[in-house]
């Protein structure tokens, strides 16, 4: 079985995200990283040490980081423009909007410590819209990795593919779940675990919750189905169709706000195409109170233990019983 | 080519907008007018472009972040070869590809998608920075309004390019002294500009941006630091009952008034 039994190790994604674009920076001279005085925490000190000059700082000014990202596109660069992912997004969408989707800009938009990693410092610095956001333009994918090894795929794929990206990392430690040597492909989820009672959709730092909380489903003698969906946008159509169809009840779970991520993309899908029972479990369109995003997880009702339980009620209301 | 040249050019691109404007029943005629001269003697004079090869990667740059003079720039792009002149026609007609700002994805000669104010200066840095980290050896402009200066992203960037020290960048200011509901003094003034843009590190040239002799000179001069060029315009230049004048931002011509700009525009033709 997959159940999760021991701790597994965590891991920090932003060393899987640096790792790879040092590797890549060393043979492809075009590569550059952009930053808004974001080096600790975007982890760029050894990119700076390699290459001092292709690190451009532009300080504290992300309105002018993401326009200068897309004029070093221009001048035939391959930018990874990093930075807090609720200012990136935040102060910077318009320029995300015009000057890097419309514009279709060949700029990696790099949104560090999403979610609610920074916990304690408010909801100012959580990045809990930016699902929302970033899906709503067009020529824009729209990518959550749930652990490092997903990183390192999707930022290989990242700089061959040929057009404006948003890689949406979180500094909260999670555990591998994909195997060595995962190709990342956009728009197509991970089934990590079949079942056919329910489907519990995830991306990012919820997905091993999902596979813990399957793990609890399963003790029951209920199996789930768990589908890695890093992909936002474009929304992989086919598996929610499928999980529709074949196990007749979705739940979704993200360090989001309930209101349009993915949870949002996939009922779009679930409602035009397979409706079935549903619930969206993230934060619920409010401002977090104070704690860490472990805490504030749970607190919002996505332990695994209650992830379980939602799913339970859910099963029991797609087979009439609630 | 020589000053009465472009002076010519100039005035047949003044006509065409003009035209196009009443045409479509919508434009930013004021600020077209205040800019074409400087997008003349860009387009004909001082860029290094291969109209056949829109994208090649030793062009110049220009960017218009006043993009909603889009119009004068098409003009402008056609009357060099990057498309077709009798497709101005088409300006804002459905399905055109010449809507109101302009779009790189669809027109030739385009570098970047501007519109809302305050985008290109960021671009134009980041394209200047580019050429210092590659070697490359273009120059890149920028066209910003005078009001268009009021977004702090253009002071984002404008002290971005000095700590840069990109001598590679040049960008002019179209001080038509007028923004879209006034003037500029009477909104947000930022004038002067020369000695902000000192304060931050620029080197400074103040012209008569209606002027060809004025113009050529001052996008042609090198210096070891971002240079910007304050160009005193009229907004509807060459029209007379529209230069100076808040009203004709985006005011259309009715009749009696677009024949009488016709024959001024065509009287020195």
């Amino acid at each position: 079985m997959n159940a999760v039994t021991t701790p597994a190790k965590l891991h920090d994604c932003r060393d899987a995200f640096v790792s790879v674009l040092e590797r890549m920076a060393a043979d492809n001279s075009k590569i550059v990283a952009v930053c808004n005085d974001s080096v600790g925490s975007s982890k760029l000190g050894g990119f700076k040490a390699k290459w001092p000059e292709r690190l451009v700082n532009v300080g504290i000014a992300e309105q002018n980081m993401v326009g200068v990202g897309a004029g070093l596109a221009n001048g035939g660069l391959l930018p990874f423009v990093c930075g807090a992912s609720c200012f990136l997004t935040g102060r910077s969408l318009e320029q995300v909007k015009a000057d890097i989707a419309y514009s279709n800009a060949n700029v990696k938009l790099v949104g560090i410590s999403s979610g609610m990693a920074y916990g304690e410092l408010g909801p100012t610095h959580h990045s809990i819209e930016d699902f929302a956001w970033m899906r709503v333009l067009p020529n824009l994918p729209v990518i959550a990795p749930c652990d490092s090894i997903e990183t390192a795929a999707a930022v290989e794929w990242a700089a061959q593919y040929e057009g404006p990206v948003f890689l949406r990392l979180s500094r909260v430690g999670v555990p591998d779940l994909l195997p060595p040597g995962h190709i990342f492909v956009p728009g197509k989820a991970n089934l990590l675990r079949d079942g056919d009672a329910i489907t519990l959709i995830a991306n990012g730092t919820l997905t091993h919750r999902m596979m813990k909380a399957a793990a609890i489903l399963a003790a029951q003698g209920i199996e789930a189905r768990v589908l890695n969906m890093a992909t936002v946008r474009p929304i992989d159509v086919e598996a929610v169709i499928a999980a529709a169809s074949d196990t007749g009840a979705i739940l979704t779970a993200e360090e989001h706000s309930t209101f349009g991520g993915l949870g949002s993309a996939i009922a779009e899908v679930v409602v035009a195409e397979a409706p079935v029972p549903m619930k969206i479990l993230g934060v619920p369109g409010i401002f977090a109170p104070t704690g860490s995003a472990e805490f504030l997880l749970d607190e919002f009702g996505m332990s695994p233990d209650a992830i379980a339980t939602a799913a339970q009620a859910l099963i029991a209301r797609k087979t009439g019983r609630a | 080519m020589q000053p009465n040249d472009l002076e010519r050019i100039a005035r047949q691109i003044r006509l065409r907008d003009l035209q196009a404007v009443y045409d479509a029943g919508a434009g930013h005629i004021g600020g077209e007018m205040s800019a074409i001269d400087i997008l003349t003697a860009l387009y004909f004079q001082v860029l290094r472009i291969w109209p056949e090869q829109p994208k090649h990667p030793d062009r110049d740059r220009f960017i218009l972040s006043k993009g909603h003079v889009a119009l004068a720039l098409y003009v402008t792009l056609a009357k060099r070869g990057f498309l077709p002149e009798d497709e101005i026609s088409t300006f804002l007609k459905p399905h055109s590809r010449l809507n109101g700002h302009p779009n790189c994805n669809k027109v030739p000669g385009v570098e970047t998608n501007t519109g809302p104010l305050g985008h290109g200066l960021p671009v134009a840095v980041g394209i200047a920075k580019a050429a210092k980290l590659t070697g490359a050896g273009y120059h890149t402009y920028v066209l910003t309004g005078d009001g268009e200066m009021q977004e702090g992203s253009n002071w984002e960037a404008i002290s971005s390019a000095a700590q840069f020290g990109l001598d590679n960048l040049t960008l002019i200011i179209d001080h038509n002294r007028f923004q879209q509901g006034a003037a500029l003094k009477d909104t947000n003034d930022l004038a002067p500009f020369a000695s902000k843009l000192q304060a931050f590190g620029w080197d400074v040239t103040e012209i008569d941006g209606n002027a060809m002799s004025e113009i050529i000179p001052a996008l042609q001069h090198r210096t070891t630091r971002p240079h910007c060029i304050v160009a005193h315009t009229n907004k509807g230049h060459g029209i007379s009952f529209m230069q100076d004048t808040v009203d004709w931002h985006h005011k259309v011509p009715n009749a009696e008034q677009y024949k009488i700009a016709l024959a001024e525009l065509s009287e020195v033709l």
